[in-house]
């Protein structure tokens, strides 16, 4: 009777997942997905046991797996949090469209570890021939990575790293948040050509892998630097609120400084709107050095305008590099256990620069979020 | 002697001590590190890049960015008083509220606009109406269903920020038009933030002074059924202080997104509730409900954001940050105990009777 409740659960939880599925790319059906994932959630337990279950009625489940040509691709994202997500979301369903011989199934976890995790499991059940997983947490992966092994599903960690074995997957494909740092770094050493530096950071989220990075990066380069000195640094949460309380905070501290790093762009836009309330001027015309990172389609804006000095790219485009893995391992070849997505740097109009990309409205126009 | 015991008497006088006590810290910083002991307290003008002077300063900085919280606490203060729980929903709120102005002011799935698509009073008055019904959607479960405070507003604290994404189309939508910029900008010399703020204490001070609105809630709080028996209408007095904490949640919301100029619905308000939480009892208030002070949590209020701002200006990483606010808390609490209180009247006591023999 259990094990009948349990099937009978974990096919309502497949049934949810591809209702989810349909409603990929229209926003409001993605948005009241968390109410309905809700109880999928507290199904959890019960999911569990649908592995033993399936031995007894596997035919429900193969049907899907069994059509000829297409790649199926299982891709479990993080949610749709920023606009850069909502780039990436439609980066990879653009780039794995049936057009171009796939058969994408996209989950949106919407934050929810819990959902993320089920997710993984339902794909594994389907027998996709490969599973994409953004993943939400870092940690707690080797189970449900074990049981993709064992299915014999190659794995691709996108876009963000996980705490497991490197064995488990086949390759973590993502920007390389130290080398946006780096770039940041070498960037302003070229500017500045020797001059002194005296540096503040708004730094991300406390423990984002993107808050650790772009400072570890950003520092390699100061420490070789002797000529710059890091005043201060503290979080503004990746958001604008936060660079204006951070920066409002900073020019009463320090009287005299001529960088600001931001690691966001939003956090940058905060940071602007702190020191027009002072009277600082900022930007190439300006005392004071913007950096920024992201390289959004408004950070973009402003760097156009000649207000962000130096715009680093996260580039949310990533689905053609995961596409290329895929091919590569249907031909049988080998792929390498890091696949960098390429990030650009983009520089004010009327600065040039090794490292970066000089602003122009066609570069804007040209970008595709 | 005794003038100095009435003071301590008074019932904001822990509130005030705690609040003066944290900025004490900035004093001592700034005299160890060779500054101005009082660079703290220094309030100065500047001239800001478009031309207008404005005031400048740690202590303007508290009074402005504490605001949000300041007006969240007049409406949980009621709420704690009337129904003996909190409203966990009102960063939410915050958030919805926002979310629902600059939608009908950009327009539907419009994400940055340099021109209203509506007149600003049409989404500001719709933002602080969605807070409102929001509010009394809250207090009819409360009062009329009699579903436990925290359970029914946990409703709205999950949902209402999901619906002001689905407003926003799950984007950060920028409204850059001066004039909606004004409730978070600078009204003359001084941020806008603390005058709104200041105008929702007034408002309520003065209901509370020259009506009975006080006398209804602190009795529906104390003895919801003696209160009925004697005449009140308990379910509407608890239904009337949720609409409040609603409304006040619209127009912190409003605020809160004129100062960026965009609705970034994910973040706006975002554990506001707890903050707003916390400023009822900093104030001394009890949580069980019954007699209130306002003046306590407006002043717990500023004490949160006073001990934010010390800490930036201490330059206290961010990593650490929270640990220190947590035990400053914790202090400002125990300090207020009954047990401690009691504890030092007691050695203050013996004393005094050890002076006298």
């Amino acid at each position: 009777m259990k094990k009948k409740l349990a099937v009978l659960l974990a096919g309502a939880m497949v049934m949810a997942s591809l209702v989810g599925c349909g409603g990929g790319d229209a926003a409001p059906a993605e948005t009241s997905a968390p109410a309905e994932e809700a109880p999928a959630a507290d199904e959890a337990p019960a999911a569990d046991e649908a592995p033993a279950a399936e031995e007894e009625a596997p035919a429900a489940d193969e049907a899907p797996a069994a059509d000829g040509g297409t790649i199926s691709v299982g891709f479990a994202q993080v949610g749709h949090e920023s606009d850069w997500r909502a780039a990436n979301t439609q980066n990879y369903q653009d780039a794995f469209s049936e057009a171009n011989g796939y058969e994408l199934s996209f989950v949106d976890a919407d934050n929810d570890n819990a959902v993320q995790l089920e997710a993984v499991r339902n794909f594994i059940q389907q027998e996709m021939d490969y599973i994409c997983i953004a993943p939400i947490e870092t940690a707690g992966w080797d189970t449900v990575l074990q049981e993709a092994q064992d299915a014999g599903i190659p794995v691709l960690i996108v876009d963000r790293s996980v705490d497991a074995d490197p064995s488990l997957y086949t390759t973590q494909l993502g920007c390389d948040m130290v080398a946006e740092g780096e770039t940041a770094g070498n960037w302003l050493a070229e500017y500045l050509d020797g001059a002194e530096a005296k540096i503040l950071v708004i730094e991300g989220s406390v423990g984002a892998s993107a808050t650790l990075g772009r400072t570890e990066g950003f520092n390699n380069i100061a420490a070789q630097h002797s000529e710059w000195e890091i005043l201060d640094s503290q979080s503004g949460d990746f958001t604008q609120a936060g660079g204006q309380e951070v920066m409002e905070s900073f020019i009463k501290s320090y009287s005299d400084f001529n960088v600001v790093v931001c690691q966001n762009d939003n956090e940058a836009y905060g940071a602007m709107d702190a020191m027009d309330a002072a009277g600082i001027t900022y930007g190439v015309d300006g005392d004071v050095i913007i950096i920024s990172f992201d390289a959004t389609h408004d950070g973009l804006q402003y760097t156009l305008d000649g207000k962000i000095n130096c715009n680093v790219e996260c580039n949310p485009l990533q689905a053609e590099f995961a596409a290329d893995v895929i091919q590569k391992l249907e031909k049988g070849e080998a792929v390498d256990a890091q696949t960098i997505v390429k990030d650009e740097a983009f520089v004010a109009p009327g600065i040039t620069s090794q490292y970066a990309v000089t602003m122009t409205q066609e570069v804007l126009d040209g970008r595709a979020y | 002697m005794s003038k100095l015991k009435k003071i301590t008497k008074m019932q904001l006088f822990l509130p005030i001590f705690s609040m003066i006590l944290v900025m004490l810290v900035n004093v001592i910083y700034d005299l160890a590190s060779g500054n101005a002991p009082f660079g703290f307290f220094s309030i100065s003008t500047q001239v800001t890049s478009s031309g207008n002077t404005i005031l400048y300063g740690r202590l303007i900085d508290i009074l402005n960015r504490g605001s949000e919280v300041a007006i969240l606490a007049i409406g949980m203060t009621l709420v704690v008083s009337a129904s003996a729980g909190t409203d966990i929903s009102v960063g939410s709120v915050m958030s919805l509220s926002g979310g629902m102005c600059c939608m009908l002011l950009a327009g539907y799935g419009v994400t940055n606009v340099s021109e209203y698509a509506r007149p600003l009073w049409v989404g500001i008055g719709a933002g602080i109406l969605v807070a409102v019904v929001c509010g009394l959607f809250n207090g009819f479960l409360v009062a009329y269903l009699n579903i436990q405070p925290m359970v029914a507003t946990l409703i709205l604290w999950s949902a209402g920020r999901a619906i002001g994404l689905l407003l926003c189309n799950s984007a950060i939508v920028y409204v850059r038009v001066p004039s909606f910029q004004f409730f978070g900008s600078y009204v003359g010399f001084l941020p806008t933030p603390i005058l709104i703020a200041a105008i929702c204490v007034l408002i309520m001070a003065l209901l509370l002074k020259f009506t009975a609105l006080g006398t209804f809630v602190q009795s529906v709080g104390i003895n919801k059924k003696a209160a009925r028996i004697s005449g009140f209408n308990s379910a509407k007095i608890i239904l009337m202080c949720y609409a409040i904490c609603g409304l006040c949640a619209g127009i912190a919301g409003i605020t809160a997104t004129s100062r960026i100029y965009s609705a970034d619905t994910n973040n706006i308000g975002l554990n506001m509730e707890l903050d707003a939480i916390l400023a009822v009892a900093l104030g001394g208030n009890s949580l069980g409900g019954g007699k209130f002070n306002l003046a306590g949590s407006i002043i717990g209020a500023y004490t949160i954001q006073a001990i934010t701002t010390t800490l930036y200006a201490l330059g206290v990483s961010s990593a650490q940050a929270p640990v220190f606010k947590a035990i400053v808390v914790i202090l400002i609490v125990v300090i207020q105990a009954e047990p401690v209180r009691e504890y030092f009247k007691k050695l203050s006591a013996k004393k005094a009777a050890a002076k006298e023999a």
